[in-house]
């Protein structure tokens, strides 16, 4: 097999960016965040020179790169990316400069290990979206948990320490019984292809064959999983509490891609690994994903802090992915998959634009603010933008994955019923309300805290060059959205196409 | 023992050495079959001259506290590199009673590296502790002569004499320092609970012989399947794994642990856990040797699975409400048992790999962790409770560093030997249908994760409380970075570890 090293450079841009950061002196701060910011941008730059070598007709796995690890095991370093890979992995190298750009004030403790944390943080994320081998997906998946971890423990908030112990020991649950799955499935492919195999590729044959019964364990082990990771109601009470004290950048990663990995795996293992199962819990897990959409949105409304607002927000909006995910159709699965990405951008740059508001004044209560509009004008337009994209506003990116969604769940053969999209859909008026509320509380009326026109002061030029790219995206989605939906069609169509074989042709 | 036995063991013997008979006939033209022997139990030999010259040293100079360490370090290097190298000479001498190279061969290797790095970590320590002398080197040598007796025993007299050696080297280490309460309460402790396992032991080797006529491991792993219908010989076979269970620390034998393990001197401690603990799987492996060859059905697979299950849970929950580190990790090594344990009921060829590599691997973690404190620790057993670790990564960012590399790697992280140690005990319990024993098995390791990571919270996300300054002594430390890296290269190449165990099971 041709062997394409890019990915590998793109793996090990940030893996030698931590290591090498380790030698640089505590004291030497601004070299730390320039050198971790321009390893950060050599990634970015490999994920477009992936982009722009990638071939969007063809469905197959491409840049594949594959060493043999652990020959005892027959597991490999097997990694590649398709479409709907590619767009998480450009997200991801897209969003850590950002937020490395972030962190230029607000840490001052401990620079070198933050830096540290970050890139290995980014390591592990890359990781999980280009693994070609199940293993290897488990080993990033859990070596992520470590530096964000010490991200939400060392530079949290109050209640640090609670949030990330919870945080890690909620994933690893998770995560361990999916090993267990991983596991079984390994030994089970061993008896049907006569050796032990983590391969993807191989155990996409391999899955859905597994007797009825068995399956719906594995596929509950799987989706338990993720399911912690997305996060699905009633499986979310770890993250509010982590996006609260994590500090601003934690915060963004968490929201912006960390959430990914969990409607990824959905994709990427349930859906293709166990059709049968995934078609005969999709309406289960639908109306949970409703449930999230509608309680997220209702919990976020009644929210005193902008940050736990824009955190609820966020299992509203990871419930329309998941709805996308589960309606299995082409449609709601690119909506999905570029609600993922939009959802990254606009609770992303939320999250920065509260953390700016935090730098100065240290609050985030709506109350203490109002009036802002006055004293701070760019910072409030950038701050409309974002909400309206957030909100699915036409014309700006998440109008487009929330369109796509509830168009094919409408008209899902899986779900077949239009009462989930009806009740989805009360979710984007629900956000409209919470979102605008907050908005106009803390950005219009009068100054009433005479605190803030001492305080607050407008963006800088920094803060502007890291919301600029953001905005770029946002209203680029909302234009011309087939830039990015031409990316995930084809991969949407072959996994959807590997779960219609399995299962009948239900889908269409 | 009976003659007859003797003579037919001596024959087999004969036969498996023949080919290399010739080359060291070459050599050595008139030398008999017995001296050859000689040359192949070199490493119980080295060592045994090892203790030998250590106690001349001891009594000819005033400065043995001084040489001893680096002489014992070098005796076990020499052994464990002796060891390995000639790993595939793996044969049954002096008429089937002790078997050299191969699995014996890996077993040494875990001794004597793990008994090194416990030598190298003891060096500053003692003086704190305040037993600065050579016979604890002795010791320690002579308790690891007792495990490599134990690892090769191809004969149940055999497995008896190295436990013995080993353990009553163990009680008095644990009571080395006589001015200590805690110290002593441990040995006494450990001694009374050790003689009345060993009281175990012996009635369940008599039953073996009753029931069999004979005590050869050999003969044992033939005929386990026509064994297997006999009453008596299931009874003492039972006897004797529960006398094990108890030195392997699974519940419901772990009483004598976590006291033991707290009152002991921290190095000696890890030296317990971790090579002990291996020694004695070692045995089981032996003694179930029929079963891990796949010629007799798993017997003794539901008592295991048992006693896996109730020590990994009651390790991993009783530990969390642990506030001194070394109980803590008492209780974590009950825990760890019960991972192993797993193997064992599993029962297959892959799980011997397994546990093998589990325990390499525990071996080096817990061996680093027990540096750590022990570099941390006060007079007067004094700072091995959670809160003298608080801050830690102010005083000593590379102690932090290090001992949460070994936190996550007993918690199972990936990738780290320890998730390795447990990945392949759980391969091993799926492929023996066991699915429920993994489940069980990750449960308690999320259990588990809970107080891993709190040593991490105290020593990253909370400020010191107590104000001391640790002295880090440059040997602890070598020893500290040394079980540190082997972590991460078991954890990242776990086949450069795995390649030369399944090379010694062949």
């Amino acid at each position: 097999m041709e062997q394409n090293l890019l990915l590998a450079y793109l793996l090990l841009t940030p893996i030698i960016g931590s290591v090498l950061v380790l030698f640089f002196k505590q004291e030497q701060k601004q070299l730390i965040r320039w050198f971790g910011l321009g390893i950060s941008l050599i990634a970015f730059v490999i994920s477009l020179v992936v982009y722009f070598g990638f071939d969007q007709t063809n469905s197959q796995f491409q840049f594949i790169h594959q060493v043999i690890w652990i020959k005892s095991l027959n597991i490999s370093y097997r990694v590649g990316v398709d479409g709907i890979s590619l767009l998480l992995v450009l997200l991801t190298t897209f969003l850590t400069p950002l937020t490395l750009l972030s962190t230029w004030k607000a840490i001052e403790k401990n620079v070198r290990m933050f830096t540290f944390s970050m890139l290995f943080l980014e390591v592990g994320m890359l990781g999980v979206f280009i693994s070609l081998d199940i293993f290897l997906f488990y080993i990033f998946w859990e070596a992520m948990l470590i530096p964000m971890y010490f991200i939400i423990g060392i530079w949290g908030g109050e209640r640090r320490i609670y949030a990330a112990v919870k945080f890690f020991i909620f994933t690893m649950f998770g995560s361990l019984l999916m090993l267990v799955a991983i596991i079984w499935l390994a030994v089970y492919a061993s008896s049907l292809v006569g050796h032990f195999t983590t391969n993807l590729i191989e155990l996409y044959k391999v899955g859905p064959t597994i007797p009825h019964d068995i399956q719906s364990w594995m596929f509950g082990a799987f989706f338990l999983s993720f399911a912690i990771k997305v996060p699905l109601f009633p499986l979310h009470t770890w993250l509010p509490d982590a996006h609260v004290e994590a500090p601003t950048a934690g915060s963004v990663i968490l929201a912006g891609v960390l959430l990914k990995m969990g409607t990824y795996g959905l994709v990427r293992f349930c859906l293709p690994l166990f059709p049968q199962s995934s078609v005969q819990f999709a309406p289960i897990i639908s109306i949970l994903a409703v449930i999230g959409i509608i309680y997220g949105a209702l919990v976020s409304m009644v929210q005193t802090d902008m940050k736990k607002l824009v955190a609820y927000s966020s299992v509203s909006h990871l419930g329309f992915v998941v709805l996308g995910i589960f309606a299995m159709t082409v449609e709601s699965v690119q909506g999905a998959v570029i609600q993922m990405v939009n959802h990254g951008l606009s609770t992303g740059a939320l999250f920065l634009l509260v953390g700016v508001l935090y730098e100065r004044t240290h609050h985030r209560e709506i109350s203490f603010y109002g009036g802002i509009a006055r004293l701070v004008p760019l910072y409030s337009t950038v701050l409309m933008i974002a909400m309206l994209s957030s909100i699915g506003l036409p014309g700006l990116n998440g109008f487009i994955g929330e369109f796509l969604i509830l168009i094919g769940s409408f008209k899902s053969s899986v779900l077949n019923s239009w009462w989930f999209t009806i009740f989805a859909a009360s979710g984007v008026i629900f956000a409209a309300v919470y979102l605008l509320w907050m908005y106009q509380r803390v950005v219009f009326g009068e100054v009433k805290n005479e605190e803030l026109k001492h305080e607050l002061t407008d963006m800088n030029l920094r803060e502007m060059i890291m919301m600029v790219p953001i905005l770029v995206f946002i209203v680029w989605i909302g234009v011309y959205p087939s830039t990015f939906l031409k990316l995930t069609e084809v991969s949407t169509q072959s996994i959807l196409q590997q779960v219609g074989t399995f299962t009948g042709n239900l889908l269409k | 023992m009976s003659p007859s036995l003797v003579r037919r063991g001596n024959k087999r013997g004969w036969s498996k050495i023949n080919p290399d008979l010739k080359i060291g006939a070459k050599k050595h033209k008139i030398m008999p079959q017995n001296n050859y022997e000689y040359f192949l139990l070199m490493p119980q030999i080295i060592i045994g001259i090892g203790i030998v010259l250590s106690v001349i040293i001891e009594i000819s100079t005033k400065k043995s506290e001084q040489i001893l360490p680096w002489f014992s370090i070098a005796v076990f290097f020499a052994t464990a590199f002796y060891s390995v190298f000639n790993i595939n000479q793996n044969s049954v001498l002096f008429g089937g009673m002790i078997e050299v190279g191969g699995k014996p061969a890996i077993f040494n290797f875990i001794f004597n590296i793990g008994a090194a790095l416990v030598v190298l970590s003891s060096m500053d320590y003692l003086k704190k502790y305040g037993t600065y002398f050579g016979e604890y080197y002795i010791l320690i040598q002579s308790s690891v002569l007792g495990m490599m007796v134990m690892s090769g025993a191809k004969d149940i007299i055999m497995i008896f004499m190295g436990l013995e050696l080993m353990s009553i080297c163990f009680y008095v280490l644990a009571g080395i320092n006589r001015k200590k309460l805690s110290a002593n309460e441990a040995s006494l402790k450990y001694f009374l609970l050790g003689a009345f396992t060993t009281g175990f032991i012996v009635y369940g080797i008599a039953l073996i012989y009753g029931a069999t006529g004979t005590t050869s491991i050999q003969n044992l792993e033939e005929n386990f399947v026509g064994y297997s219908s006999n009453i008596i010989f299931i009874l003492g076979m039972i006897l004797f794994l529960i006398g094990f269970s108890f030195k392997i620390a699974t519940v419901p034998f772990h009483m004598w642990v976590p006291d033991v393990y707290q009152g002991s001197a921290t190095t000696v401690t890890s030296l317990m856990s971790t090579t002990g603990k291996a020694a004695a799987f070692s045995v089981l492996i032996i003694i179930l040797s029929a079963v891990f060859s796949s010629n007799a059905p798993n017997v003794f697979s539901p008592y295991f699975a048992t006693i896996s299950a109730l020590s990994m849970l009651f390790g991993s929950i009783v530990a969390i409400s642990q506030n001194n580190l070394k109980r803590m990790l008492a209780y974590s090594s009950i825990a760890h048992a019960g991972y192993m344990a797993i193997g064992l009921a599993a029962g297959n060829v892959f799980s011997v790999a397994g546990i093998i590599f589990y325990l390499a691997a525990y071996a080096f973690m817990n061996i680093g962790a027990f540096t750590v404190i022990s570099i941390v620790e006060g007079d007067n057993d004094s700072r091995t409770d959670l809160n003298s670790f608080a801050g830690l990564n102010a005083k000593s960012p590379v102690l932090a560093a290090t001992m949460a590399l070994f936190m996550f790697a007993l918690a199972g992280i990936p990738p780290l030997a320890g998730f390795f140690g447990k990945y392949y005990v759980f391969i091993a319990a799926i492929q023996s249908k066991l699915t429920w024993l993994a489940i069980l098995g990750v449960l308690s390791s999320v259990i588990s994760v809970y107080f891993y990571i709190r040593v991490v919270v105290y020593m990253y996300f909370k400020d010191a409380t107590e104000d001391f300054k640790i002295n880090v002594s440059p040997y602890s430390l070598t020893a500290v970075v040394i079980t540190a890296l082997l972590i991460l290269v078991f954890g990242i190449l776990p086949d450069t570890l795995m390649n030369v165990i399944t090379s010694a099971l062949k």
